[in-house]
């Protein structure tokens, strides 16, 4: 056990800083920007069962220390993900993928999660019941809890992987959520995805996104974040991965203070390729500097 | 693709709210025409992706034109300054298609990839015609680097305030081997309409990381989605889809 090393739900990871689905394909692109196997894990592109092109372009923009998206889960298929992806992911990343899986009805996501349960590479299945830049579905399970618990119950009864609901910050109470999903017996939660926002452009006095809405996320969105990791936390007694707007070390150190297991890490992967690896090399030091000895340590502020 | 720390050595103004700026770095890589560069900018999340105008072994030279926040901060930079940039970003041109007369079609800061390209063209022998397409004679740049490498030059102003009257597909030569062109999209729907030969075509969009991963600036084409900064920026002809 190195003192970087935390267990997500029975797999142990090297350490506990997992690029965000979304924000880091399906590894590939960023094995030429350093090695990849340095991560504790990482969650890969929204899989859906056909195949998505998403929302039309411009689907991103510069927010105040942020930014915002629409691109509305652009993904080959599930199928597709199996043939080609996974295999192209094998051959630079050893360790276990987080897979992450988005649906429009209940019976999607049990259908992509079953797919996805047959493949050795995949040690957790993260259920995003969030993105607010789809109709119809996504985040429109993750803001009923009743809704959220079918969906939680659906994908386990199709799979023995561990099940992590990732949940959106665009409710009321997010703990009913939370909490609905822990009693139709997820593994896990993570939390939080984008939040619902938008930007006009002054010249043309059009919104700047073609869906006129999208997701904020950077680090405009770390302490509602943090917030809402705390309150989860709080709530139930399964692991919670936190992530919004997390860039340094110390937000790392935060967001398990706040109760975290381990910490996603999304907007800053685009921004900086090298992010996670950066966070990883300067965890050592800022632990030092706060006389963290081991990260199991960190079991929440009081 | 790299990550690297690169040294402002110029940053001047050459024609209305148009820039252009040199960088160095001796472990620079010499990049291609039609690649472009992505440049965090203080003061700005997300970077922003920029063509390359000029590119040597240990140095690029960016010209761009302030458009909005980020571009205006990029203007602000001093020499001396450092920028942290990743070079060496999407596809840029095929030159293996040029034939013996290419014709470059530039419009606005869309001029700016072609001069390398030409620059690449010229030394391979080509005989190159470049048209220049600008709104006005104060906004108009690049005519001399063009004509230095010995290409035929015409330059066209909306305005009529310099050269020809009108748009670059109003001074379309006969005769041509092969088009490149960079431009705002209305001007590159009207090159695909008029010209009569294949050619390849750089596409701007916005973009969340310039690398490949956020899918953020994708498009649908003949063979596929492609990502504008990675299967991009340059798309042929032939596989070109319009919206709208």
């Amino acid at each position: 056990m190195g003192r970087l090393t935390t267990t997500l739900c029975g797999i142990e990871l090297d350490n506990p800083v997992i690029p965000a689905s979304g924000t880091f394909g399906f590894g590939y692109e960023f094995a030429q920007w350093y090695d990849i196997n340095k991560l504790g894990t990482f969650s890969f592109k929204g899989t859906t069962r056909e195949p998505r092109f998403g929302n039309p372009t411009p689907r991103i923009a510069e927010c105040p220390a942020g930014m915002i998206n629409a691109v509305g889960l652009q993904n080959p298929g599930v199928e597709k993900v199996i043939a080609e992806e996974l295999p192209k992911l094998r051959q630079v990343f050893h360790k276990k993928v987080m897979a992450n899986v988005s649906g429009f009805s209940v019976a999607d996501y049990a259908w992509t999660c079953e797919k996805l349960d047959k493949e050795e590479q995949v040690g957790w299945l993260e259920v995003n019941i969030s993105c607010p830049n789809v109709h119809g579905g996504g985040m429109s399970f993750g803001t009923d809890p009743r809704a959220a618990a079918e969906v939680t119950a659906a994908v386990k009864k199709v799979t023995e992987k561990p099940v992590i609901m990732k949940l959106s910050p665009n409710v009321m109470d997010i703990t009913a959520i939370a909490k609905a999903c822990e009693d139709a017996g997820a593994d896990g939660i993570s939390l939080i995805n984008t939040l619902q926002g938008m930007r006009i452009s002054l010249r043309t006095r059009k919104p700047v996104l073609r869906n006129i809405m999208g997701g904020v996320s950077g680090p405009a969105v770390f302490p509602v974040a943090l917030r809402m990791v705390w309150q989860v936390c709080r709530a139930v007694k399964i692991p919670v991965i936190g992530m919004g707007g997390v860039t340094t070390a110390e937000d790392v150190l935060e967001m398990m203070m706040a109760g975290a297991t381990a910490v996603e890490v999304g907007a800053a992967n685009l921004t900086d390729p090298c992010a996670c690896e950066r966070i990883i090399e300067e965890l050592p030091a800022a632990m030092d500097k706060y006389g963290i000895k081991n990260l199991t340590e960190l079991k929440g502020a009081e | 693709m790299e990550q690297r720390i690169l040294k402002v050595t110029d940053n001047t103004r050459i024609a209305d709210r148009v820039y252009r700026m040199v960088l160095e770095n001796p472990a620079l890589e010499e990049m291609k025409p039609g690649q472009f560069v992505n440049i965090r900018i203080d003061g700005q999340y997300l970077r922003r992706p920029i063509s390359v105008c000029d590119s040597d072994p240990g140095s690029l030279t960016i010209v761009y034109k302030v458009v909005g926040r980020g571009t205006e901060a990029l203007s602000r930079v001093k020499k001396r300054e450092t920028l942290d940039v990743l070079t060496g970003l999407g596809n840029g041109y095929d030159l293996s298609k040029a034939g013996d007369h290419p014709l470059l079609l530039g419009g606005g800061v869309g001029v700016p990839p072609l001069v390398l390209l030409a620059r690449k063209l010229r030394e391979a022998g080509r005989a190159v015609t470049a048209v220049l397409g600008f709104n006005t004679a104060a906004e108009a740049f690049g005519q001399t680097d063009f004509r230095e490498m010995g290409c035929r030059v015409t330059v066209t102003t909306a305005d009529g305030s310099l050269g020809v009257r009108g748009f670059v597909t109003d001074a379309l030569p006969e005769d041509y081997s092969y088009f490149y062109t960079c431009g705002p999209e209305p001007m590159l729907k009207a090159v695909y309409r008029k010209t009569k030969t294949s050619g390849q075509f750089s596409f701007e969009e916005r973009m969340g990381c310039g690398f490949g991963a956020c899918m953020g600036c994708s498009c649908k084409t003949v063979t596929g989605y492609k990502r504008i900064c990675r299967e991009g920026p340059v798309l042929e002809k032939e596989e070109i889809l319009w919206e709208d």
